[in-house]
C-alpha cells in the first residue's frame, strides 16, 4: 500500500471510531485546505455521507470568498453547517482590525470563545478538527483523541497515552474531545492528496496575476500571502518539495509572542 | 511518493537521545547552511559549550526565522528514503509518552551510554518496545569517546544487553559503537574505531524494512459499525490482517454466525473485490444477519478464540494500581467488555525482570510494573494469541475514563469454542435503600423493555421469539418469553376467550411483562392480541420507550398455508369460533416499532432487524 493510501486508511479509521463513540460529535470546518481534506476523508469513510453537522466558526474577517466556496459546496455536497460567531464581541468592537485588541487576544476571542459558546449551545462532546502534527511545535503534542475539560483547557504535560489504535472514548461529564484525523500528515501529504483525489480547493491557495498566494488561510487583516508563481496543485506540491519556510508564516498571530500561541492552544484554541 | 520509516528513539536518560537526533539532522543535510556555526558561536558567546541535545530547541525559538523545525516529530532523509523520529524524547522521561510515540514505530534505536553502562531505563524500554510488537531493534552503545573507543568496552556491553535481551525473546538487528555528539560512526565511518566493521547508524537505517504486511495471515476483519446508507446495510471496518474477496464466507466472532461478502464498499476509489489488510473498507452481505459493533469477521477455516478468559502480559500506567476483585473495562479491536483480574501468576519490575515483593494477589501491578496474569471477561470475546495475530491478540485496559494498562495476550491451549454458559457473577453490590433502575442497568449492561409480538396464528411470532431469546441470551442480555401457553394455565387459567376474557388476559400479560422490563428484564411476548385497544393500553402502563411493538405481519392466505396447528382448517369447518383471521377480526398496528414481513425474509432477517433495532437505536436502547 503506497503512503497517501496508508494516510487515508488510518485517517477514515479514526474517523469511524469518533462517530461509533461519541453522539454529540461535529466537525471544524474552516474552508482551508486541511479541513476540506478532512471533509473529504468522512466522505470516504461514510460512503459519500457526512453524518455529522460541520461547525463554522465566523470571525466576519474571514476573506469573502471563502464564504461563497463553503455555500456552494454546503449545497453541492449536502452538509449540515452550524455557524458559531462571538457577536457580543464583535458589537462592542474589541477587536484587532477594531484596534482594540491584539491579534492573539482577537483570536482568542473571536474563535476560541465564539467555538466554546457553539459547542455549549448545541452540547457537543466530539469535535472532529484538521490539525497536523508538522504544523507548529505545540500541535506536534497532539494525540489523535485529545480531551479537553469543562474549560475547554489542554493538559499538554499529562495527555493520555495512545497505542494501538485505542483511543481516550470515555470522558468525564462535561468534558469534551479533540479528535485530530490528519494528525499524521503533513502539509506535503495534504496536496498531494488532493492532487491524487482531485479535491476541489479554494483559488485563493493559487498564485494569482501579481505572483502570489496563500499559504494557510484566515482572516484577512492578519494573514498574508506568499510570494509564488504556483498555479496548479502540481506547481504547489513541486514548490513545498523545495522550501524551508514554515506554513504557518503568513499568519501573524503565531509570532506576536513565542508562547502566544501555545497559551492559545492550551485555551482551547483549534 | 518516496518510501518513509518511522522510528523512535528510546534509552535511558542522558544517554544521548536528543544528542543523537541532533546530530542525525545535522548530519543528514536537514540544517540550513550557515546555521551549526551560528549555533555554535552563539553558544561560544554565552561562554556554555554548544549542545547538539539543544539544537532542537534552538531552532524552535528560532522559527520566526525561517526554519520549519519540530521537536516531536523530525522528518530527514537519506537517498533512500525519508525517515519520521516520533515523539522524540524531551528532556524529561514520561513513559506514557515513550509508549505512545513507540507503538507507532516500525523500528527502534535504543542507546545506551558506554560509560555507564546498562541502566534501569535501557531494559524496561527494551522490554516495553518488545512487549508493543516492534521487532526491528538496533542497540547503539552511546559515547565510546569517553571509553576511549575500545572495543572491549562495546563488546562487554553488547555481550551482556543481548544476554538480557534474549531473556525476554527479543533479538537485536544489530549493536553499533557511536559517538553521538562527535558524529563517529552516525553518517560516516569512525576514523576513531578503525575495528568497526559493521555499517553507520544511517547505513543501518537504510536496511530496516517498512513494517511487514499482514497480509499473510487468517483474515481478521472487526467491525467497526454498521452504516445504513443508500438502502444498503454495511458492515465497515479495517482488514486488521489477511485479505477479504468478495464471495468469501465469513463467520463473525463471539456467535458464530455466518455470511457471505457481496460487495465490498469504498468511495471515489477504484473497484475492487479484495481488500487487504490495513484498509478501511465496508462489506454487504449476501444474507442478513445480526452483526453489531465489536464482531470480529474471519474465513470458516480460520477463526479466533471465543472464550471469557485468557492469559495476558499487562503493563500498567494507571495512578491507580490494576487491582484483583475491581471491574475495568478491556478493548481489544472494536470489542468491550467488562473484565477483571481472575489470578495473579506474577508481577515483575520490566527493567529487571525481578518479581516485585509483597504478595501480589492483593497489591496488584503497580504503576510501571508488568503483570503476568489470567483476564477473564464478562461476556465471551473474540481473540487470538498476540504471537500469532498480533492485531486481535492485544489490547487496553480502561480504569474509569483512563486508558491505564496495554496488554498482550499469551500463548494458551485455548478450546476453540464456548458453549451458551452462563457467567458466574461475583459482583457484590452493596445498594443502600431502593436499588433504582439505573443501578440494575449498569449492571445488566442494558436496560428491560417489552418486545411485543403481534399478529396472525401461524405468522412465525413463537419462531422469531424463540429465535430472538436465543440471540439476545447469547449476546449476555437478560432475555425471557412470556409464554401464551403457560399464562393460561396459571395466573389466566380463569379466562376464557371471549372479547372481555381476551382483553383481560392481555391486560394480564402487560402487567406481567412490565414487572419483567422494571426487573431490567428484555420480556419478549408473543400473542395473537388482535385489538388495537388492548395493545395500546399495555403501551400506556409501560414507561416510555419500553413498549416495543413488532408487527409480524404475513396474508391471512400464507399464515393459512402454513398453519402449523391446523388451527385455520378447524375455524374454516366451524369447529373454532372466533378464530383471528377468519371469524374474529385482527386490527393491525398503526406504528409498530418493528414490522416484519414473514413472506418475503427469512426468519434470521426478521432476528436481526429486530436486533438491528435494539443495537441501533440510539438511547434509549443502549445495549
Ligand atoms: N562524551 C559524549 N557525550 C555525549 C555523547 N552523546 C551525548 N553526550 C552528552 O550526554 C548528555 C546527555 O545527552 P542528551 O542527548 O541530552 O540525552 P537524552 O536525555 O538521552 O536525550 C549531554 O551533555 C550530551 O552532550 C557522546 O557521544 N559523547
Amino acid at each position: 500500500m503506497d503512503h497517501l493510501s496508508k494516510l487515508e486508511n488510518q485517517s477514515i479509521y479514526i474517523l469511524r471510531e469518533a462517530q461509533n463513540k461519541f453522539d454529540r460529535l461535529a466537525m471544524l470546518w474552516s474552508i482551508g485546505k486541511d479541513s476540506t481534506v478532512l471533509l473529504w476523508l468522512a466522505r470516504k469513510a461514510f460512503f459519500g455521507h457526512v453524518p455529522f453537522p460541520l461547525v463554522h466558526v465566523d470571525t466576519t474577517y474571514k476573506i469573502p470568498s471563502m464564504i461563497e466556496y463553503r455555500d456552494r459546496l454546503c449545497k453541492e455536497w449536502n452538509l449540515k453547517l452550524v455557524v458559531g460567531r462571538n457577536d457580543e464581541v464583535l458589537k462592542s468592537g474589541v477587536t484587532y482590525p477594531g484596534g482594540k485588541a491584539t491579534r492573539v487576544e482577537c483570536c482568542g476571542t473571536l474563535k476560541k470563545d465564539a467555538l466554546k459558546q457553539i459547542l455549549d449551545k448545541h452540547r457537543f462532546t466530539g469535535v472532529i478538527v484538521g490539525v497536523r502534527r508538522d504544523e507548529e511545535p505545540t500541535r506536534a503534542k497532539e494525540r489523535y483523541f485529545s480531551p479537553r475539560d469543562k474549560n475547554m483547557e489542554w493538559n499538554v504535560d499529562d495527555q493520555p497515552p495512545e497505542f494501538w489504535d485505542q483511543f481516550k472514548t470515555d470522558f468525564a461529564p462535561g468534558a469534551h474531545v479533540r479528535i485530530h484525523p490528519l494528525l499524521h500528515w503533513t502539509e506535503l501529504n495534504v496536496w498531494e492528496y488532493i492532487e491524487r483525489e482531485n479535491i476541489p480547493v479554494i483559488p485563493l491557495y493559487f498564485a494569482n496575476g501579481a505572483g502570489e498566494r496563500y499559504r494557510s488561510l484566515g482572516c484577512h487583516p492578519c494573514t498574508s500571502p506568499i510570494k509564488s508563481h504556483a498555479r496548479t496543485v502540481a506547481e504547489i506540491i513541486a514548490e513545498l518539495r523545495l522550501t524551508k519556510t514554515p506554513e504557518r508564516s503568513g499568519r501573524a498571530q503565531d509570532k506576536e509572542s513565542e508562547d502566544a500561541f501555545e497559551k492559545l492552544r492550551r485555551d482551547g484554541y483549534m | 511518493m518516496p518510501d518513509q520509516l518511522k522510528i523512535v528513539i528510546v534509552g535511558h536518560v542522558d544517554h544521548g537521545k536528543s544528542t543523537l537526533i541532533g546530530r542525525l539532522f545535522h548530519d543528514t543535510g536537514a540544517l540550513p547552511e550557515g546555521k551549526l556555526e551560528q549555533l555554535q558561536k552563539a553558544a561560544d558567546r554565552r561562554g556554555a559549550p554548544f549542545e547538539w541535545a539543544n539544537l532542537m530547541d534552538a531552532l524552535q525559538s528560532e522559527r520566526d526565522q525561517n526554519i520549519t523545525i519540530d521537536t516531536a516529530q523530525i522528518w530527514f532523509r537519506t537517498p533512500a528514503r525519508q525517515y519520521v523520529i516520533i515523539d522524540a524524547p524531551g528532556h524529561k522521561e514520561f513513559l506514557k509518552n515513550m509508549i505512545t510515540g513507540a507503538a507507532s514505530a516500525e523500528a527502534a534505536l535504543l542507546l545506551i551510554d558506554a560509560h555507564e553502562g546498562i541502566q534501569e531505563n535501557s531494559r524496561r524500554h527494551g522490554y516495553l518496545l518488545n512487549l508493543l510488537g516492534i521487532r526491528q531493534i538496533a542497540v547503539l552503545v552511546n559515547k565510546m569517546d569517553l571509553e576511549n573507543h575500545r572495543e572491549n568496552r562495546f563488546r562487554q556491553i553488547e555481550a551482556e544487553f543481548r544476554q538480557w535481551l534474549s531473556s525476554i525473546g527479543v533479538v537485536p538487528k544489530i549493536f553499533i559503537p557511536i559517538s553521538a555528539r562527535h558524529g563517529d560512526n552516525i553518517a560516516a565511518k569512525s576514523p576513531n574505531m578503525p575495528w568497526w566493521q559493521g555499517p553507520t547508524v544511517l547505513e543501518m537505517l537504510d536496511e530496516f524494512n517498512a513494517s511487514e504486511s499482514l497480509d499473510g495471515l487468517p483474515l481478521r476483519f472487526p467491525i467497526q459499525d454498521i452504516y445504513r446508507f443508500d438502502h444498503r446495510r454495511i458492515l465497515a471496518g479495517r482488514v486488521e490482517s489477511g485479505v477479504i474477496n468478495v464471495g468469501d464466507r465469513l463467520v463473525f466472532s463471539p456467535a458464530s454466525k455466518a455470511s457471505t461478502v457481496k460487495t465490498i464498499e469504498r468511495w471515489n476509489a477504484p473497484v475492487s473485490d479484495r481488500a487487504v489488510a490495513g484498509e478501511s473498507i465496508g462489506i454487504t452481505l449476501t444474507e442478513q444477519i445480526f452483526v453489531e459493533r465489536g464482531a470480529i469477521a474471519a474465513l470458516q477455516t480460520a477463526p479466533p478464540y471465543e472464550l471469557t478468559q485468557f492469559k495476558a502480559r499487562v503493563f500498567w500506567l494507571g495512578r491507580q494500581p490494576f487491582l484483583p476483585g475491581k471491574k475495568y473495562k478491556l478493548k481489544l479491536a472494536t470489542q468491550e467488555a467488562q473484565c477483571q483480574i481472575e489470578s495473579v501468576d506474577k508481577v515483575i519490575d520490566a527493567s529487571s525482570l525481578e518479581p516485585v515483593p509483597g504478595n501480589c494477589k492483593e497489591r496488584g501491578v503497580g504503576r510501571y510494573e508488568v503483570g503476568e496474569l489470567t483476564l477473564r471477561t464478562r461476556r465471551p470475546i473474540a481473540f487470538d494469541a498476540a504471537a500469532e495475530i498480533p492485531p486481535t491478540g492485544r489490547f487496553v485496559i480502561v480504569d474509569g475514563f483512563d486508558v491505564s494498562g496495554g496488554g498482550i495476550i499469551a500463548d494458551g491451549n485455548y478450546p476453540r469454542r464456548t458453549h451458551d454458559s452462563h457467567h458466574r457473577s461475583d459482583n457484590i453490590y452493596w445498594s443502600r435503600g431502593k436499588v433504582t433502575p439505573g443501578q440494575r442497568e449498569t449492571r445488566n449492561g442494558h436496560r428491560g423493555c417489552v418486545l411485543w409480538l403481534t399478529g396472525l396464528s401461524g405468522s412465525g411470532k413463537s419462531t422469531i421469539a424463540t429465535e430472538l431469546e436465543r440471540e439476545l441470551f447469547n449476546l449476555g442480555r437478560h432475555v425471557y418469553i412470556l409464554d401464551g401457553d403457560n399464562m393460561r394455565h396459571g395466573l389466566c387459567s380463569d379466562l376464557g376467550f371471549s372479547h372481555k376474557d381476551r382483553t383481560e388476559n392481555i391486560r394480564r400479560i402487560g402487567e406481567v411483562a412490565k414487572l419483567f422490563a422494571d426487573a431490567g428484564v428484555i420480556c419478549i411476548t408473543a400473542f395473537i392480541s388482535p385489538y388495537l385497544a388492548d395493545r395500546d393500553l399495555v403501551r400506556s402502563i409501560l414507561p416510555a420507550d419500553t413498549f416495543i411493538e413488532v408487527y409480524v405481519n404475513a396474508p391471512v392466505s400464507v399464515c393459512e398455508q402454513r398453519d402449523p396447528k391446523g388451527l385455520y382448517a378447524k375455524a374454516r369447518s366451524g369447529q373454532i369460533k372466533n378464530f383471528t383471521g377468519v371469524s374474529a377480526p385482527y386490527e393491525p398496528p398503526l406504528r409498530p416499532e418493528i414490522e416484519l414481513h414473514t413472506d418475503s425474509s427469512t426468519a434470521a432477517e426478521c432476528v436481526a432487524s429486530v436486533l438491528d433495532f435494539l443495537a441501533c437505536t440510539v438511547p434509549p436502547y443502549r445495549f
